[in-house]
């Protein structure tokens, strides 16, 4: 990339190229979604090669969306948020340059290992462990980059998006280094340092925090910039922020457990995971309230900004997923829509709706600043995107209510002899439909993604040929 | 209140437990209190004076908490505790209510007992091949095989590799209604022995016999080769006939009937395969899961199947 761009203060380039792999990887990681989708509908499309096999790529799929573009888009706007907050440049522009690296190394590493059948099993967890000791050291020079940076501030106070950033840098470390605690018998094949139950509870305490901190905090961390600045709003209430901040961070290190209700878990573990997060729900609501009501007085925007109608449909879904995840906990509930489809449309519901709409939103208000620009190069195209995006969200979550709570039904349901009404198989024919309907969603979805590409390509470029002149008489 | 508590944990661990649980819990309870009103008075707009703090122009209003978040909080709270109190959670303590899955468990099967079991009880004495004829009965007991048998053997219940086709003639063990039976209480085990020591040269003259048996394509120069070899290993099990032996499981081998065939593969090369590695063929006892009621249902359905 051409130096024409570059910040008098603060260190642009590694947030331009986290930005754009943002950009990059979430084509490339919801057009595998897509993929996998259409496997579901037409199995043929597995080809009946073990490297395109579904159960290949479905840990490649979600990999690639939650740590490729989830995690370029967190450390792109984190780098931005924190230089801009704190009034300073990154401590390091090596350090920084290292975690771009380091981290585009460990994402082509899966895209290499995962279709060939290398995987310790653990779902979001699946590297093997060399390339689990590159995560942790990119990790750590994460976090130094950031905290330091943190430490080298200009301002007195340190500001609330910050605080999240930072407790989702710090938990994600312990979570990845305590998950993935492995002993390793060859280069590259490992077995986990815990057994049983304890490798569960170890693995799911990892797996939804990395949903509570990852997808949850470290997006509300994005939230908290990006809509009061595209809003041009203040932040509704600071003392909620504290509360919701401090409540958020502790009850969610609890809630792991209720992906195990009734299992080997002890019964104690289980009610205990389950209460949490039921605790969780008022702590959640905390950031979608003070997001919402940051708009009161701008609601009017809505109609001309389409980057902010994205924004605010993020928050809605992000209201939604955390009100339905303290429902699933539920034993009652769980018991019914645990191993269905439902939680397939739960997770999307908070990954389609929340993690990727926030994210576009916040990438469509910050690449034309990093180009040195103010705009994106089409208005138009980000609210087609913006219908594109949500008519994609609604048609998965919606389909796979309809399927999850479709096979729950069926899955119970007994004749007078007390015999099973229906076979699995017979479950499964029924939800086929939902899988089309799904798979079609994605479609919808991977389409807007391929509208911003070009939207962004053209935003750089214009902005390339109007700087250009500058920087050779510079 | 003995009952109530359990020892599954030591004591440290449950104290432990209980004191995070409930710290963790009271914490929240005082980052909530502590919070929740704010020293300023909304100005004539109804807005509150912001914080006086502004990150790269994001200015910061201090309002306060809005009641119904408040009350939702405080709410989540008081049911949770509620639930502690009646429920396991708190370490070794089993809450009020003495409730564990594994009793709930117990209560849901021994309900299922109660309410069904005269179902399938009434058709206990019933002989099988009169069960067969009754249509009634043959619908409970094809549910009881959909959920139970499908699994390996097929929803058409046709079978695949290695699961024996259930509607066909062909029995490993006998088609009597007591054979069907005994194979569904007590499972079987089929063992066909490897015989890779007498070299590939031999166990291919061996094949193309055992294929000639059944007028299956074969090269008769290798077949008659073979049959020394058939004689002297072979009739042991499937007999001098070749047309196997109940007893042991060893398969009919004239009948153009292949277990371990993978769809596709030629005869010869199945065949070959089971020579070399032998095959180890294994069905479930069913008695202990299902009981013996239901076993004797299934045993009419596969005995109608194969009429």
């Amino acid at each position: 990339m051409s130096t024409t761009f570059e910040h008098p203060t603060y260190n642009y380039k590694v947030v331009r190229q986290f930005a754009i792999m943002t950009v990059v990887w979430g084509i490339i990681g919801m057009g595998l979604g897509v993929f996998i989708a259409a496997q579901l509908v037409w199995p043929e499309l597995n080809f009946g090669l073990p490297w395109t096999s579904f159960g290949r790529l479905r840990p490649l799929h979600t990999n690639a969306v939650i740590f490729a573009f989830g995690g370029s888009a967190l450390i792109a706007t984190s780098y931005y948020v924190v230089q801009r907050t704190c009034q300073t440049r990154l401590i390091s522009d090596g350090l920084a340059a290292f975690t771009f690296w380091g981290w585009q190394a460990v994402i082509v590493l899966a895209v290499i290992t995962l279709p060939m059948g290398y995987t310790t099993s653990k779902e979001y967890a699946e590297l093997e462990w060399p390339i689990d000791i590159l995560i942790t050291l990119v990790w750590v020079a994460y976090a130094i980059v950031f905290l330091g940076t943190i430490k080298q501030r200009k301002t007195s106070h340190i500001y609330v998006a910050n605080w999240f950033y930072a407790a989702f840098i710090l938990t994600v470390a312990v979570l990845h280094i305590v998950n993935s605690a492995e002993v390793p018998v060859g280069f590259m094949k490992s077995y986990s340092a815990y057994a049983g139950a304890i490798d569960a509870m170890a693995q799911w305490w990892y797996g939804h925090n990395a949903v509570g901190f990852l997808l949850t905090a470290g997006f509300l961390g994005m939230m908290y910039y990006f809509v009061p600045k595209q809003a041009e709003r203040p932040i509704y209430s600071y003392r909620l922020s504290i509360v919701h901040f401090w409540a958020l961070i502790t009850t969610y290190m609890w809630a792991g457990a209720h992906h195990l209700h009734y299992t080997a878990l002890p019964d104690w573990a289980q009610s205990l995971g389950m209460i949490m997060s039921i605790i969780l729900l008022a702590p959640s609501w905390g950031g979608m309230i003070n997001g919402m009501m940051t708009l009161s007085g701008a609601w009017h925007k809505l109609r001309t900004d389409p980057t902010l109608r994205f924004l605010v449909v993020a928050l809605s879904f992000y209201g939604m997923s955390t009100f339905e995840g303290p429902m699933m906990a539920v034993k009652t509930v769980n018991a019914l829509s645990h191993y269905t489809d439902w939680t397939i449309g739960h997770v999307h519901s908070g990954a389609l709706g929340w993690v990727a709409m926030i994210t576009i939103g916040s990438m469509y208000h910050l690449i034309p600043r990093l180009f040195g620009g103010q705009a994106m190069y089409s208005e138009k195209l980000i609210a087609v995107h913006f219908w594109l995006a949500t008519i994609g969200t609604v048609l998965y979550i919606t389909a796979m209510w309809v399927n999850g709570i479709m096979q729950g039904l069926m899955w119970r349901a007994v004749n007078a002899d007390g015999t099973l009404m229906y076979t699995f198989v017979e479950a499964l024919e029924a939800s086929h439909p939902g899988y089309v309907v799904r798979w079609l969603g994605g479609c919808f979805f991977v389409a807007g993604m391929l509208l911003m590409a070009f939207n962004v390509y053209m935003t750089v470029k214009r902005s390339e040929r109007e700087q250009a002149p500058v920087a050779q008489t510079a | 209140m003995s009952n109530l508590w359990g020892d599954s944990l030591s004591s440290f661990w449950s104290v432990w437990i209980i004191v995070i649980t409930l710290g963790t819990i009271v914490f929240c309870w005082w980052i909530l209190f502590a919070n929740r009103k704010t020293d300023k008075q909304p100005n004539e707009y109804g807005e509150v004076e912001t914080t006086g703090h502004s990150a790269d122009g994001i200015d910061e209003y201090d309002n306060p908490l809005p009641r119904w978040w408040f009350m939702l909080f405080i709410g989540t709270i008081i049911f949770s505790l509620g639930y502690l109190l009646l429920y396991p959670g708190l370490g070794n303590f089993k809450g009020l209510f003495g409730w564990s899955q594994e009793n709930q468990w117990e209560q849901e099967i021994a309900y299922a007992q109660e309410q069904y079991a005269p179902i399938f009880a009434q058709y206990q004495e019933i002989p099988i091949p009169e069960l067969a004829q009754d249509a009634e009965a043959m619908r409970v007991a094809e549910r009881i095989y959909l959920n139970n048998c499908a699994v390996c053997h097929g929803s058409n219940a046709q079978g695949g590799y290695g699961f024996p086709n259930n509607t066909d003639d062909d029995w490993l063990y006998g088609g009597t209604p007591e054979a069907i039976t005994t194979s569904i209480a007590e499972g079987r085990n089929g063992l066909m022995p490897a015989w890779q020591q007498l070299g590939d040269e031999n166990l291919r003259n061996v094949a193309h016999y055992v294929l000639s048996l059944s007028g299956t394509e074969h090269d008769a120069e290798r077949a008659s080769q073979g049959e020394a070899i058939f004689t002297s290993a072979c009739v042991a099990c499937h007999g001098q006939d070749a047309k196997g032996n109940h007893a042991i499981g060893a398969p009919n081998l004239t009948d153009d009937v292949w277990l371990y065939r993978q769809p596709g593969q030629p005869v010869l090369e199945s065949v070959l395969e089971t020579l070399r590695n032998g095959r180890n063929g294994h069905m479930p006892a069913q008695a202990a899961y299902i009981g013996e009621d239901k076993v004797h249902l299934v045993a009419a359905y596969i005995y109608s199947l194969s009429d």
